[in-house]
């Protein structure tokens, strides 16, 4: 196998190549991204092998500007003729598009290089060893844990095990070049269980890591699983009322990938966020601290330069509840006169937005069993449903399920709920935070309480 | 046809393929003893055009090409895939599927032969072959009709995506099949803004056709369409909570059915009996009143096909009769195991995913109630108008579904506009509980992408109004203040 380096070499010649040509086309900017990737993933079910999938694939992105003009084109076509639609296409898109006065690279002077990158340990060459074999053997043992661990799973939807390595390459006519790779390890156990009136329960619990010996133990994983399967079996509606809710972690990461939207520079001028004109407000409780922080090592999120090139950096989005950030790439903050705080991202056809790194909800020092020992009557919500958000107002609602809160303690399952609230009074209704942080995803956040929501149920 | 675009695996490409070739592949991938094969050869090229700040500000093409390669054997495949035609690349693919079977004796496929396939896609010029130009004109039509209107507008933006995506399919069966499948789809989307409080609005729609589309939908009617619902939603309340009767409107609702009903039908999940439809065919399982389709054969409309992702002809498949279930959506694989002919449900996101049974149009029929009656009906609910999206647990059919406009109805009248109103329920229970369907079936304009196991693929849905007798409304206002 090649090593990540010589990869590396290939994408960044390739990535400079098109990008020269493309200058010689005619394109005042051009900007090349290259991408390459190979994986591996099975599934078993019922205790035999349901899939075994591997394949890798390279894809080139280019994104050029004529004057102010600009656009962008893809393909996974890398030969010759495919290079050569790739940036005639451009520059006949770009002479189609209108001049933008915002638009451009960043100053070279913000351009980061080699030398003040820091290595966040995202590449584990174990995980590109992996043999189907072995994931196999992984996901079976997950599913039989699962299996093993309570009488009343019958029924599975499958385990999965995957992993994954990518490289990328940017290069760009402004004079950054760089490269960066990661693998990627992961399991996930699906039981099913028999409830009451003909209806199942599904249930699934996953671990996910950078690295091969980060990941979670299969039985431990199927276990999880299980319990978290049968723990719905009996659900039922609550009747409508207000009360606290508490989100777990899982839960908690969705309503905090809902905000992280809304703090993304190109929401905010586009006054697509309810968040426009909020920085030095309050914007959450005080127990809330939220950070973006791409330089973690072996996070999912992590990177050590930006879709632009920026030098990553950690950011301060709000303290102490109050908003101080918003997460901007050049464009976004060049439409706030503001500067970019290194958050763009490049989609692999080109595009360039701000996107969150690893956002992160701080966790307190409560442990999640005392903030729910400390609700006399409450809702521990442990899964969400549905699209009820409206990032302009704020607005929420959506389906929930979990459990009932009595005395301080775990009651009957409950679903087919919804919780209501706007965003805006959600966060600022924080009255617990608990300290069960994990670093599985990008957005991540300990389990917190919310004094007060609308529950819509029978 | 002087497409711009071709397929290097059409008949004049650069690596054209055959049924020669198709079956030298096939025998590379069944070498191992697989039961069966299929090979899965992709071109499809994307472009997107969105207008902002009253200038065209970005333009996006993407060509993506490819060869997926999937073995069976037994309930297990093997999948493997590759972005280039060259012979020995793609034998490695059909190798390294191959494995799966490993240890059993070679198996010679049937040789393959092209299948004659129905023509549902009325373009006569495909949008990526039209003149930038006039898709820019069209954006900026949307842009400025929506800016005339009205001064409470403060930000307009319009897109347009176009496609084709081309493929050929031949499996072990002997089964060859190509199909080039157009698609396009138009979006508006205006915030309007008055003392201090900013609401969205947003209308689109397209299929499987050309630019004639905006004869009939102009972009100044969707603009029109789009400013009246962020106007409609700044005088929004705050919606109830509880359970009421809820009237759903003709064309966009049938999203509803479609995560409700239709995922529940698909057939992996009845095989793996993890759907909460499982072993009840010939059993009641919705109002009497109810006749479900998936028809992949409507012209121009989102969800059709000609040819499914297995090489296999999808038609009309009556998934309800009159309440009663007939038949779930099927795939190669599942048909097997139900011991029932394939009805062309197997569709893949691209060549780098394995088929499964997906839906194409989904439609609950119409019925003989006039609309207004059915909304006089209600003394107290809510009129679901447009539709954000919704989401299913399969194995229960709980789902939720979250309303872009919707208003109360009061003694028969729809009232106040309402924000932020989810809907929660069950598929069958809400399906029982279906007492009235209007006259005026729709098909929805063509915007709804279906999401399953990671993979996204284009449908269509349909339906008349419908009244569900009880539904929990998710808002936050408790009844009696």
């Amino acid at each position: 196998m090649i090593t990540a380096e010589e990869e590396a070499e290939t994408l960044l010649e390739l990535g400079s190549s098109v990008m020269e040509r493309a200058v010689e086309a005619g394109a005042d900017v051009a900007e090349v991204g290259v991408h390459s990737g190979s994986h591996l993933s099975v599934k078993v079910r019922m205790g035999k092998p349901e899939l075994v999938e591997e394949a890798g694939s390279r894809a080139l992105g280019l994104r050029v500007m004529v004057g102010q003009r600009v656009a962008s084109t893809y393909t996974s076509d890398l030969s010759e003729s495919g290079q050569r639609s790739l940036i005639e296409d451009a520059l006949e898109l770009a002479r189609l598009s209108e001049a933008d006065p915002f638009a451009g690279p960043p100053d070279a002077s913000d351009l980061s290089s080699k030398s003040q990158w820091k290595d966040l340990d995202t590449f584990d060459e174990a995980v590109s060893g992996i043999s189907a074999d072995e994931a196999l053997h992984r996901a079976l043992e997950g599913e039989r844990a699962a299996f093993d661990f309570d009488p009343r799973i019958r029924n599975s939807e499958g385990a999965s095990f995957t992993r994954a390595r990518g490289m990328s390459a940017l290069v760009t006519s402004g004079g950054f070049v760089g490269s960066d790779f990661g693998t990627y390890a992961s399991i996930v156990v699906n039981p099913v269980a028999d409830d009451e009136g003909g209806k199942k329960r599904s249930g699934y619990h996953w671990s996910a890591a950078r690295h091969y010996a980060d990941l979670e133990e299969s039985r431990a994983v199927g276990e999880e699983a299980a319990r978290r399967t049968v723990a719905q079996l009996g659900s039922r509606k609550l009747p409508t009322q207000e009360l606290p809710v508490v989100f777990d972690r899982d839960a908690a990461r969705s309503i905090l990938g809902l905000f992280a939207g809304c703090v993304l520079g190109g929401s905010v001028w586009r006054k697509s966020s309810y968040l426009v004109d909020r920085v030095g407000t309050r914007v959450a409780s005080d127990l809330v601290d939220i950070v973006d922080d791409p330089l973690l090592p072996r996070a999912p999120g992590s990177r050590a330069f930006d879709g632009e090139g920026l030098l990553s950096r950690r950011n301060v989005v709000v303290e102490s509840g109050v908003l101080k950030n918003y997460l901007m790439d050049t464009y976004s903050a060049r439409k706030l006169r503001l500067k970019s705080t290194g958050s763009a991202s490049r989609s692999p056809s080109g595009g360039i937005s701000a996107s969150s790194s690893n956002l992160i909800l701080k966790a307190s020092t409560r442990s999640r069993d005392e903030v729910i020992a400390d609700t006399e009557h409450g809702l521990y919500v442990t899964g969400m449903m549905g699209f009820g958000f409206n990032a302009v107002t704020g607005d929420f609602s959506r389906g929930a399920s979990g459990f009932l809160i009595e005395d301080g303690k775990l009651s009957h399952p409950v679903s087919e709920v919804t919780i209501s609230l706007n965003l805006d009074q959600i966060l600022q209704r924080i009255d617990a935070v608990a300290n069960d942080l994990d670093q599985r995803t990008a957005i991540a956040s300990p389990t917190f309480r919310v004094s007060s929501m609308t529950l819509a149920g029978s | 046809m002087t497409a711009r675009y071709h397929a290097p695996f059409a008949a004049q490409g650069s690596h054209s393929i055959d049924a020669d070739i198709a079956n030298r592949l096939l025998m590379v991938a069944l070498s191992q003893g697989g039961d069966y094969a299929d090979l899965f050869f992709e071109y499809s090229v994307s472009g997107s055009y969105v207008y902002d700040e009253q200038i065209l500000k970005s333009a996006q093409r993407a060509v993506s090409m490819g060869l997926g390669v999937r073995v069976m054997k037994g309930d297990a495949t093997g999948y493997a895939y590759c972005e280039d035609f060259s012979l020995d690349v793609m034998k490695h693919a059909a190798d390294t599927a191959a494995r799966i079977a490993a240890g059993g004796q070679p198996v010679a496929p049937i040789k393959v032969s092209i299948r004659d396939t129905p023509s549902r896609y009325p373009v006569s010029l495909e949008s990526l072959d039209v003149d930038g130009e006039a898709k820019k004109a069209i954006l900026e039509r949307a842009d400025r009709a929506a800016r005339a209107s009205e001064p409470r507008v403060i930000r307009v933006d319009a897109s347009f995506a176009e496609s084709v995506r081309e493929i050929l399919i031949a499996n072990s069966l002997g089964h060859m099949a190509r199909d080039r499948q157009p698609l396009i789809r138009f979006g508006v989307r205006v915030i309007a803004e008055e003392d201090g409080n900013r609401q969205s609005g947003s209308s689109g729609g397209g299929g499987r056709l050309g630019l004639e589309y905006f004869e009939d939908r102009t972009p100044e009617w969707h603009a029109e369409q789009a400013v009246q619902q962020a106007l409609v939603m700044l005088d929004a309340r705050e919606a109830p909570a509880g359970e009421m009767d809820v009237v759903l409107a003709p064309g966009d609702s049938g999203i509803l059915l479609h995560e409700a009903v239709g995922h529940g039908l698909e057939a992996d999940f009845n095989r793996k009996k993890t759907s909460n439809y499982t072993d009840q065919l010939g059993q009641r399982v919705a109002s009497e009143l109810c006749t479900v389709v998936d028809d992949a054969s409507l012209r121009g409309s989102r969800g059709s096909i000609n040819v499914d992702d297995e090489g296999q002809l999808p038609s009309r498949s009556v998934l309800i009769e009159a309440g009663v279930l007939r038949g779930y959506m099927q795939d190669l694989h599942s048909a097997e195991f139900f011991k029932t002919s394939p009805d062309g449900h197997g569709r893949r996101q691209s060549f780098r995913s394995h088929p499964m049974p997906r839906m194409t149009n989904t439609m609950l029929l119409g019925g003989t109630d006039a609309p207004e009656d059915v909304i006089r009906s209600v003394t107290r609910g809510v009129y679901a108008k447009k539709f954000g999206g919704g989401q299913v647990d399969i194995s229960n059919g709980d789902f939720v579904f979250s309303l872009t406009e919707g208003y109360l109805i009061e003694d028969g009248k729809v009232t106040a506009p309402l924000k932020g109103v989810n809907l929660i329920g069950n598929g069958p229970e809400s399906m029982r509980k279906v007492v009235m369907l209007g006259h005026d079936f729709e098909v929805s304009d063509g915007i709804w992408t279906c999401g399953k196991e990671g993979q996204s693929v284009p449908v269509g849905v349909g339906c008349p109004t419908i009244k569900i007798a009880s539904m929990t409304v998710g808002g936050t206002q408790m009844a009696g203040r």
